[in-house]
């Protein structure tokens, strides 16, 4: 199914790559072709992170790099050398729940449950942002994230009460 | 104290919902295992034909690839079909992966390497040196429909009935009636497309020892098919799969990821993952395309005289997949005269695969498309003549159903609607420059139960566990079971555990059809009765004779103690009866096994009124689902917000199907073209709006011992019609070809 590629100047090319990854520090040696989101679930254990598609078409693998949403799977690990990284497992404190994680249980905001790291990291870097006030612009924002289980009215829904809980604290 | 509420219809929050939303859940691909090695798999780029060579040279050079694996090389196996059977095997022989050179399908997986990373396995996958001898082959269903037969028979066929027989005349009452409506529909294929990729993690534990962690609708099933294949013991193959990534029918037969990773590490003595990616999920089963016709036809008065339901379905050149399309009308309809057909035309495809409502939504389209012209041609509202035609018996079976409020679904869903602002007029509603249109229809699902097993432990702590080999595929199972043994015993949920996803508990069949809350809730039940009967019997003879005279049906259970109902003074904690039990647990297994003799007099269905608001952009033909009502009577419902969510996704599926979906195939490469997330559409979020959900209150005390239908089909199968009904009033067009895209309206 593949293209063939032309042969790597050497397959042992390996590169440190330092990441912080929730608050973490974690040393990694990667040749340059391993993505981010096999970086964190292959190399460092952290399967929390979804991969859906592994060509940043369904959101599954969002996390938040440096504050910011990236899809891990169209990042290569060496271009975040140095970067802080949250994923799901580290968006609350140990044994705590983040507002939104509480807010998808309530909602039931997932049945398989295989969207949602993607979407709740993905829903945290898009209030950072900012731009999405009305549930309309949420629902456009959040878009880059797939739910084929059909949750979408329920993960809107989850969102809709964290986003206006923070607007009115 | 508080008197205890029944857990059943407690809108209970996911119990596994904490896993879920911090990334603790665990799914097949998601298991670190010391020195895990990774499989990618090799796929034919051809058709049919042959591979003449095929040279690996290359990619075995590299260091750090372990082995390729190939149908020269692959380890000796099973001979027969029927050891590659699985629970949802259609008549004829299963497909076994590396077999030998033959392709039968374009995609088809014709090699596996095993390597020391992913990044290494998959870049060797591309330095194979393969030959192929082409052979002419088909794929397209409408150009090969003049070769369509009847489908073979087989075990398949029990929970997949044939058409039935045909009554009084077709033809002739059909040509006499005033009102006739004939249509031809055409659906694509579809692929089930789990956002979880397919991925088998087979953990080598030495001597023949094998634990598997896969991504099924089944581990019985995945257990068995290896077991068989690989000529291992049951009992050292053991199947994990407490979470699963979606399935929607994709993973009701083991895939072929199952069969290579378990190959690997038999033969390299490893623990291997394989993992299929995006493109590759389009190389198993798929829904398959079917072209359909239909001839209904009404008096004056709206009665419906004549029903004919053509369908012909795709297939395989190797196996008989079939599905129920045509059965429906007639369960709805009474109509004297009728004629139902389904037939099979083999392609070089894949076999098809049960994918969410098979058949179901697939017949429910066509004939509710048909319906709904009828009503149009007789000038009668579609919902009227639906009522108008309304039966309490299945005539097509000639037996009563074990119960039937689709009337009360009608009515609640048109009034929460508000249908009575529907103007019939096609494009006579507008909002601006949005031609409105209201559609609705109706939708129906088969309520089934087979055999389950359940186990039932209650332990010194007064805590009630609970075993079955069943999955979770995203519906909620395990809440719901929690839930049905919690109510049993009268304990809070917090009490009980369910423990599932293991093919070393107690037998579950897979889990689809609807049917997995009918029967592994069944055999819960059953084992909760029977928990209640022994503590009570412990109890009975306990020092003090706190029950002396009692029976069983004079005591109740709640809160973690035994009372006499009338008396609560007179009473004993679960702890107390565990200690006079020499502080053993109390252990027992149940069988469950529907009461066949009494379901055969019924008709079991769960039914839906489905109500669909469009807008339609007038010059650029966009179609939006502005709003939906889905009215639903299914029986029982155990959770009512897990199963409000399995009909929103249903009706999400519905909407995908009519607008979104489609795997597109080209017939001169016999291959499938759009393989990937971005360009098979699924609705996102910005697509999704007002969707209400109705559960309708129906009593049954025939299904089974729960009362309860199942939810996990009927959300969708009424929804594709409803809106391109919808769209016909918006617009005046009526498209019978899935899914409708904007072009097609202008
Ligand atoms: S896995 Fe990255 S977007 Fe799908
Ligand atoms: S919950 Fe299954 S994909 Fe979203």
């Amino acid at each position: 199914m593949l293209t063939e590629l032309t042969e790597p100047t050497t397959l042992k090319a390996s590169q440190p790559v330092n990441l912080v990854v929730n608050g973490t520090p974690l040393q990694l040696n990667l040749l340059p072709w391993v993505s981010l989101l096999d970086a964190l679930r292959d190399y460092s254990g952290l399967t929390g992170t979804k991969k859906g598609c592994d060509h940043g078409q369904c959101g599954a693998c969002t996390v938040i790099c440096d504050g910011k949403r990236v899809l891990s799977c169209l990042s290569l690990a060496v271009s975040k050398d140095g970067s802080e990284i949250t994923t799901i497992e580290g968006i609350a404190p140990e044994g705590d729940l983040h507002p939104l994680q509480k807010a998808f249980i309530e909602h039931d905001a997932f049945q398989c449950g295989y969207c949602t790291p993607g979407q709740i990291c993905s829903a945290i870097g898009m209030m950072k942002e900012g731009k999405a006030k009305t549930r309309a612009e949420v629902k456009e924002l959040m878009s880059g994230n797939l739910c084929r289980c059909g949750a979408n009215t329920n993960i809107i829904d989850a969102i809709m009460e964290v986003q206006n809980q923070s607007v009115h604290e | 104290m508080e008197p205890y509420k029944s857990q059943i219809g407690q809108p209970v929050s996911r119990l596994e919902g904490h896993l879920k939303v911090t990334g603790t859940a665990r799914y097949a691909g998601d298991y670190s295992v010391p020195g895990l090695l990774y499989g990618y798999v090799i796929n034919s780029t051809i058709t049919k034909g042959k591979i003449i060579s095929f040279d690996t040279s290359r990619a075995k050079a590299l260091p750090g690839v372990l082995e390729v694996f190939t149908h020269e090389n692959r380890p000796s196996l099973a001979w027969f079909d029927l050891q590659y059977a699985d629970m949802d095997a259609p008549p004829g022989s299963p497909f076994r992966p590396l077999q030998d050179a033959d392709i039968l399908y374009n995609g088809q997986p014709i090699g596996l390497v095993v390597a020391e990373t992913f990044e290494l396995a998959r870049y060797a996958a591309t330095l194979m040196d393969i030959e192929y001898e082409e052979e002419a082959f088909d794929t397209d269903l409408r150009s090969q429909q003049h070769l369509a037969r009847s489908p073979k028979i087989g075990m398949a066929t029990m929970l997949k009935p044939l058409p039935p027989k045909p009554k009084g005349n077709f033809e002739k009452a059909f040509n006499a009636s005033p009102n006739q409506v004939s249509a031809e529909f055409f659906h694509g294929t579809e692929h089930h497309n789990p956002l979880e990729l397919f991925a088998t993690t087979t953990v080598y534990e030495g001597k023949g020892k094998l634990t598997i962690y896969d991504k099924t609708q089944g581990t019985i099933n995945s257990q068995m098919y290896v077991a068989n294949i690989f000529g291992l013991k049951f009992k050292n193959v053991r199947v994990i799969s407490p979470y699963v990534g979606g399935a929607f029918g994709s993973a009701l037969r083991p895939q072929y990821q199952l069969f290579l990773s378990v190959m690997a590490a038999l033969k390299l003595e490893r623990s291997v993952l394989v993992t299929l990616d995006r493109h590759q999920m389009f190389t198993f089963g798929h829904r398959p395309p079917t072209v359909q016709r239909t001839r209904f036809s009404a008096d004056n008065n709206g009665i419906i005289t004549a029903l004919n339901h053509l369908a012909i379905g795709e297939t395989s050149r190797f196996e008989d997949y079939t599905e129920v399309v045509v059965n429906w009308s007639h369960m709805l309809y009474p109509a004297a005269n009728t004629l139902m057909q389904y037939k099979l035309v083999e392609l070089d495809v894949y076999s098809p695969l049960d994918m969410r409502a098979p058949g179901g939504v697939t017949g429910m389209h066509a004939i509710e498309s048909t319906i709904d012209e009828l009503a149009h041609k007789s000038k009668i509202d579609p919902l009227q003549l639906r009522l108008t035609n309304y039966t309490e018996i299945d005539v097509s079976l000639n037996r009563p159903y074990s119960s039937k409020e689709l009337r009360e679904c009608y009515l609640q869903g048109a009034e929460k609607f508000g249908w009575d602002k529907r103007n019939p007029e096609p494009r006579s509603m507008r909002r601006g420059n949005k031609l409105v249109g209201y559609g609705m229809a109706t939708g129906i699902w088969e309520a089934n139960q087979l055999p389950a097993k359940a186990e039932a432990i209650l332990t010194g702590d007064g805590k009630l566990k609970i075993n079955s080999a069943v999955t979770d595929i995203g519906t909620g199972t395990l809440t719901v079971m929690t839930q049905i043994a919690a109510d049993e015993l009268g304990l809070p949920v917090e009490d009980v555990e369910f423990a599932y996803g293991d093919s070393k508990k107690p037998f579950a069949p897979i889990q689809g059809g609807s049917f997995t809350v009918s029967t592994v809730g069944s055999a819960v039940k059953a084992v909760g009765a029977a928990m209640r009967k022994k503590l009570f019997s412990i109890a009975k003879k306990m020092k003090g004779g706190v029950f002396d005279g009692a029976d069983l049906k004079d005591v109740s259970f709640e809160g973690g103690r035994v009372f006499i109902t009338n008396d609560r003074s007179r009473s004993v904690s679960f702890q107390e009866i565990i200690a006079a039990n020499d502080n053993k647990p109390v252990k027992l297994s149940k069988f469950s096994v529907p009461s066949i003799l009494k379901l055969k007099k019924y008709s079991r269905a769960a039914h839906s009124a489905v109500f669909v608001e469009v807008e339609v952009d007038e010059e650029l033909g966009v179609i939006n689902v502005t709003r939906a009502v889905t009215a639903v009577a299914a029986g029982k419902i155990i959770n009512p917000k897990t199963a409000r969510s399995q009909i929103l996704g249903g009706m999400i599926w519905g909407i995908s199907k009519a607008l979104r979906e489609e795997t597109i195939q080209d017939d001169g490469l016999g291959k499938y073209m759009n393989q990937n997330l971005s360009e098979y559409h699924i609705p996102v979020h910005a697509d999704i709006h007002e969707l209400d959900v109705i559960f309708v209150d129906e009593k049954d005390t025939v299904v089974n011992e729960l009362g309860t239908k199942g939810v996990g089909e009927i959300g969708i199968v009424g929804m594709p019609p409803a809106i391109t009904n919808a769209i016909f009033n918006a617009t005046g067009k009526r498209i019978n070809q899935l899914p409708i895209h904007f072009d097609m309206l202008l």
